[in-house]
Formats: C-alpha cells, structure tokens, sequence
C-alpha cells in the first residue's frame, strides 16, 4: 500500500505505523458527568466497518506525523490523506 | 452411517458404493428452539454439544456460505494450551483435553497429531517469561518442559541457533501440543451434529434480527425468516457486522492474517516450531508442505487478502531461523478475517438483548479453541450461565477492568 503523505507524498505504508479509527482524535471530556462511560466507549468500543474507514497511521520512519488516511476496507483503497493536525483543528481541538 | 475399518474394507471390495452424504443439506424450517449464525468450526462445534451434551433438540446452524469457508478452513491448524493467565489457561486445557479424545467422540478421523509445540528463546528476560508461563501450564495440569538449546538441536538440527540478533538460548515446549487438520474439524462436527438432528442450512446469510420487546424472536435471512427462541452470533472476522444489526459495538477490530505452505517435501520438521521474536512459524503437513505464518497485517481489513510487506516480513524471519526454507519455493498463499479484541482473548456471553447471545474475539487462536468454545457455548445457551472454564469471557470487563491481556499490550488489538 502506498500513503499519499500531504507533504512528503506517495509513501510505501511499512514506514507507518497503525494505530486505529480516526474517531481517537476526539477525547472525552473528563469532566463531563458521565466521563467514565464516555470513556469505556472510547477505549474499547470501534465501529469496526466493511467499507470506509478513516484511520490514524503515524509516520515513525518519516516525518513523524500523524495522519487521518480513508480507506476502503474491503480493497485497501486509499481515497484521502489528510494530516491529523489539520483535522484535529477543524474539529475545534488545541486551538 | 458408522465410518470404521470393517466399513472401509468392505467399501473396497464392493466398489465404494456405500458411502452417503456426511450430512443432510437441510431447507429451513419456520421455527427452532436454537439459531447459531455462522457455519464455522465455533458453531458446529456449539450445534453439536447442545444436542449431544446439553440435550437440546430443534438446533439449526445458518452459515453464508458453505460450512467451513471461513477460518476454520484457513488457519494453520496449531492446538496448543500454553497460555499464562487465569481466565484462559483453563479454558485452552479444557479444549486440549476435548482434542484428544475428540476423533473417538466424533467418529471422524480428524487426523489429531500431538506432535509438541516448541515456543523459542532468545534472551535472559524471555526465559524468565517462559518459565512462569510454564509453571503456569503446570498448576494447570497442561505440561511444559523447558528444553537447552543442545535439546533443541537434537531434535531440529537444521535451525540457526547462532543468528546474532536472536540466538537461540532455550525453549519452552508443550509435547501435547500440535496439529488437526482443519477441515475435518469442520465436516467432523457437521457430521456428528446432524445425526443429532441438527439443521445445517448453508447459503442462507442472515441480513437482520428481530427484536420484540427488547427480546430476540429470530433471524431475517437470504432465505426468509427462522424464527427461535435462541439465536446464537458465532461469526468470527464479522462479529462487528452482524452484531451492528442489533445495535451494538463491539470491542473488536477485524484484522487480516496470512498464511503460507510450500510444495511438498520429505519429512523434515517433526514438530510445530514458533519464532516469536522473528514473527515466524512453521510446521509440515502430512502432505509434506511447510505450513507457515507470522504477523497480521496491522490494519483494519475485510479484503481476505493481505500485502506484500507482511509476506517479506514473514519470509525474512523464516530464513532467519530455517535457512533451509530458501530452497522450497511456495505454493500457495490466502488471508482470513480476524475478530481482533481488546485485550486478546475472546467473549462468550449474553448480550443486552433478550435471547440473543454472543461468541466472538478469537483473534489469530480461535482453531485451537474449537471444542471448548462450542461446549462453553452450548453450557450458556442451555443453561444461562457461563461454562466454569469460560467465565471471565464477558463483555463488560472491558468496563470493570478485568481485561485478559496475556501480552499486556493494552487496548490495541493489531499488537495482540
Ligand atoms: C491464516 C490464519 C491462521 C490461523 N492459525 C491458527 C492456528 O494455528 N491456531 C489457532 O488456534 N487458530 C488459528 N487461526 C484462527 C482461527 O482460524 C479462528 O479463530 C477460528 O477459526 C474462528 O472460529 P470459526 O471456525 O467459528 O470461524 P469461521 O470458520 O470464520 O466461521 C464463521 C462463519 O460465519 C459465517 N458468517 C459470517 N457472517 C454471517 C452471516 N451474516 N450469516 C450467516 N453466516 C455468516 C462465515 O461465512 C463463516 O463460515 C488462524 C486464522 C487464520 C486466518
């Protein structure tokens, strides 16, 4: 598979490393009043779907990004890379 | 139809007219008492003890495709019980002891080969770590030896001992250990369940449930609705999916793990060896053909196939440890869909639904666990309350914290 990185572009995936569905970017709050089952929820419960997925890959043998990668789980198709900051961000964290 | 050697020969002599179908390709009825979705090895098996074992009659098992499709017929067939923790170490024995006896029980030649299992050792820190987990498979009555490297070579002098960066310094075996063929497993299970009455319903995909009232009442499937007052998800690499139609998420992953087997050669490894470190195993089939694998792939994935990378990965520590390996060229190559979980270890529980239950999580060692997963199943099903070797497989100790992590690598299941 190759990583169309937003920067350094077309990368063999093996300089990657996976870590899981995209949805990790969002955090629960802490202090919410039901922060302990918002967080079993993240931890340990994935969508896990056949079809499209966006996922975070990290680059450890690059740059050392973190990207949000959408891909077809069922073909391996890559459809878009985006750098996770930039999604982060859009979504109103570490402004 | 009984199989035995007295059949066989008289088969011979009368020109093999005799043999019937091993089981009855059943149509679906309206109504059972049991539905199991998934005609893998976990739900034959489970088909199986609840009418053997449990008693229960009016069982069908619904499978997608053809039984045996799925991992059951895609692994590389290793059984073993050589696990450290509590939660699992019972559990793994149980189903050893069920393998051996398990060709008698079934009256199938499922080709059972205790021919041991031998996990190596490369460093100081390993060996203390496999000394526990082998003490551990003693208190639990599963046996282990800690072999010297010279006991090693006696018995696979072909291997690399002096590779530098992993020297091979000992290892940890489980002589009870070792190989089925995977198939029969499948068919041997299919067989005896049928002459119990069960439905086996193959090509029949189940696309929904219906829930009344928060309780499950059947199936929707490609061929109408079976209606039952249990119904049974035992579907593997699709847990997620089919349980999504139940309104639930699942602490699973689905992963894609590849294995690979060369042409046939003489005997040459009498044994399953694992190159943990190296991500490499090996064993040969009675075929002759060097059976091997090594990681997941790492990502999620559905495609039954996996990439390129994963292959090299894979070859490299086989030739790490096996130089010989170099000369056999490789025949055939596939990928199977694994329910990654969690923690590593699998779920056999209820579910918040009202008569529909769960079995699912296996990751890369469901084969292994076969006959005791289908008995433990079988127990939940008939008895609503949890086999005793199987009751940490619940779903919420994600929640409470009671994780069954034998690698403590965390919640990350492509590291499990
Ligand atoms: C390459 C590889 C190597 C492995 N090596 C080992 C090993 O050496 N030792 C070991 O212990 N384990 C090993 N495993 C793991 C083991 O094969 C699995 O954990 C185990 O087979 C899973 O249980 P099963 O047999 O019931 O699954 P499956 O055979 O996959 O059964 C699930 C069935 O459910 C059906 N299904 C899915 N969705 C539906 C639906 N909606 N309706 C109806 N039916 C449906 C599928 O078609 C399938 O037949 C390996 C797996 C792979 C892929």
């Amino acid at each position: 598979m190759l990583i169309n990185h937003p920067i350094l572009g077309p990368r063999d995936a093996g300089e990657f490393v996976y870590k899981g569905d995209a949805s990790l970017i969002r955090r629960p709050d802490w202090q919410a009043d039901d922060a302990v089952a918002q967080f079993i929820d993240y931890g340990y419960l994935r969508d896990n779907p056949a079809g499209l997925h966006r996922e975070l890959w990290f680059h450890e043998q690059g740059d050392r990004s973190w990207l949000v990668v959408t891909r077809d789980t069922t073909t391996h198709e890559i459809t878009k890379v985006e750098l996770a900051r930039d999604v982060a961000r859009a979504e109103g964290r570490s402004k | 139809m009984h199989y035995s050697g007295f059949k066989v020969i008289k088969e011979a002599l009368t020109g093999h007219r005799g043999w019937g179908p091993a089981w009855r390709d059943a149509t679906p009825k309206a109504q059972y008492d049991y539905v199991i979705i998934g005609g893998g090895g976990h739900g034959l098996a489970t088909a199986y003890y609840l009418a053997k074992e449990f008693k229960q009659a009016r069982i069908a098992v619904v499978e997608k495709g053809w039984i045996g499709g799925g991992n059951v017929g895609r692994n590389t067939t290793i059984i073993r019980s050589n696990y450290l923790l509590d939660g699992n170490e019972p559990f793994y024995e149980f189903s050893l002891q069920l393998w051996e006896n398990l060709e008698q029980e079934l009256n199938y030649n499922a080709m059972v080969s205790q021919r041991g299992i031998l996990n190596l050792i490369h460093s100081d820190a390993q060996r203390d770590a496999f000394i526990r987990r082998g003490n551990a498979m003693i208190l639990n009555g599963a046996g282990a030896e800690l072999l010297s490297t010279e006991q090693i070579v006696a018995r696979y002098p072909f291997l690399n001992v002096n590779n530098a960066r992993f020297p091979i310094k000992g290892g940890l075996a489980q002589h009870r250990g070792g190989t089925v063929r995977h198939d029969a497993v499948a068919w041997g299970y299919a067989r005896a369940a049928d002459r119990h009455g069960v439905d086996i319903i193959q090509n029949c995909e189940v696309t929904g449930f219906r829930i009344e009232n928060g309780a499950c009442t059947g199936v929707e499937t490609s061929r109408g609705f079976i209606g039952a007052k249990k119904v049974a998800a035992c579907v593997a690499g699709s847990s997620s999916r089919l349980m999504e139609k139940a309104g639930m998420r699942l602490p699973i992953e689905s992963h894609v793990l590849q294995a690979f087997v060369s042409e046939g050669l003489k005997p040459l490894l009498p044994g399953v060896i694992t190159f943990g470190a190296g991500h490499f195993y090996c064993s040969q089939s009675d075929k002759g053909g060097l059976v091997f694998g090594g990681d997941i792939d790492g990502y999620n994935s559905y495609a039954q196939r996996g990439n390129l990378p994963v292959v090299e990965d894979v070859c490299e520590g086989g030739m790490a440890i096996f130089p010989n390996l170099g000369r056999a060229r490789l025949l055939r190559m596939w990928g199977g869909i694994m329910d990654m979980s969690m923690d590593g270890s699998p779920i056999i529980d209820r579910t918040h639904v009202d008569g529909l239950y769960f079995n699912g999580g296996w990751c890369y060692g469901g084969f292994k666990a076969t006959p005791a997963s289908g008995f433990a199943y079988a127990h939940l099903l008939a008895t609503d309350t949890p086999h005793k070797t199987a009751t940490a497989y619940r779903f919420d100790r994600f929640a409470t914290g009671h994780m069954i992590d034998e690698k403590g690598m965390g919640n990350q299941p492509n590291l499990h």
